[in-house]
């Protein structure tokens, strides 16, 4: 699993990509309650992302409550078809925000 | 007709081995890719179990068993912890948003059926499950 920050227009950018499981996902959660402590928006990029298990959508899940709490915006951006196919079957594509593009979830 | 019998140590760092055998696996035996990603899904997901759950932590193995039977692949996970209390592993409602407990609903959800059988000596809980190949 890779995990690189950025600011992109005001927001934070979390470049998430490779296999993210179980060994991988408790970074994963680390890094975006960090972030949603210190920025308001917050978007996942994931569109390198080549496998996702519960352990990691449990980590978006964690942080999507954490910015609902704060007030802010979490929004998962160029999803990968395996990433989407997992979160289908979680049945939260339509509980996430998800945008095309990262410059589109940014915009939104 | 068994493509991949292997004895794999139960921790979360040899969850990519047993992904790659399992898909590897899939793809002698037929399956579409999609269908493929779906089984390797939910045999992580029950490994998880068995590691967190089963073994609670402790050193373990996992046998990793794939194969064919008739129109079937079959999965069968062993492993040498105590005997789990089977009555006490339900998915919980998906309905509900929470961080935790999606693995079990992810194994009902894609695998046509999923079952405890008896052990084999010597073992302690056999999971059997099975996807039908070809399915889309």
């Amino acid at each position: 699993m890779n995990l690189d920050k950025r600011e992109h227009m005001g927001a934070v950018v979390v470049e998430l990509a490779g296999e993210v499981d179980l060994q991988h996902s408790p970074r994963l959660r680390k890094a975006l309650m960090e972030l949603m402590l210190e920025h308001r928006d917050v978007v996942v990029d994931m569109g390198g992302v080549s496998y996702i298990d519960s352990s990691g959508i449990a980590s978006l899940v964690e942080a999507y409550q954490m910015a609902r709490k704060g007030g802010g915006r979490f929004i998962l951006a160029a999803v990968s078809q395996p990433a989407l196919r997992v979160l289908q079957l979680a049945r939260l594509d339509k509980v996430f925000a998800i945008a095309e593009t990262v410059d589109g979830a940014v915009g939104a | 007709m068994s493509v991949v019998d292997r004895r794999f140590p139960a921790t979360p760092a040899r969850l990519t081995e047993i992904r790659a055998a399992v898909r590897e696996a899939a793809f002698l035996l037929g399956l579409p890719e999609a269908t493929a990603g779906d089984v390797v899904l939910a045999v992580d997901e029950a490994c998880q179990n068995i590691i967190r759950h089963a073994y609670c932590g402790e050193c373990g193995d996992i046998v990793v068993q794939i194969g064919r039977d008739g129109p079937h692949l079959v999965v069968r996970l062993i492993d040498f912890a105590p005997p789990v209390d089977v009555s006490r592993i339900a998915p919980r409602p998906i309905e509900e948003l929470r961080p935790g407990g999606l693995g079990t609903h992810f194994i009902r959800e894609v695998m046509d059926d999923v079952s405890f059988l008896t052990p084999p000596d010597g073992a302690g809980n056999l999971l059997q499950m099975t996807k039908r190949i070809g399915e889309p």
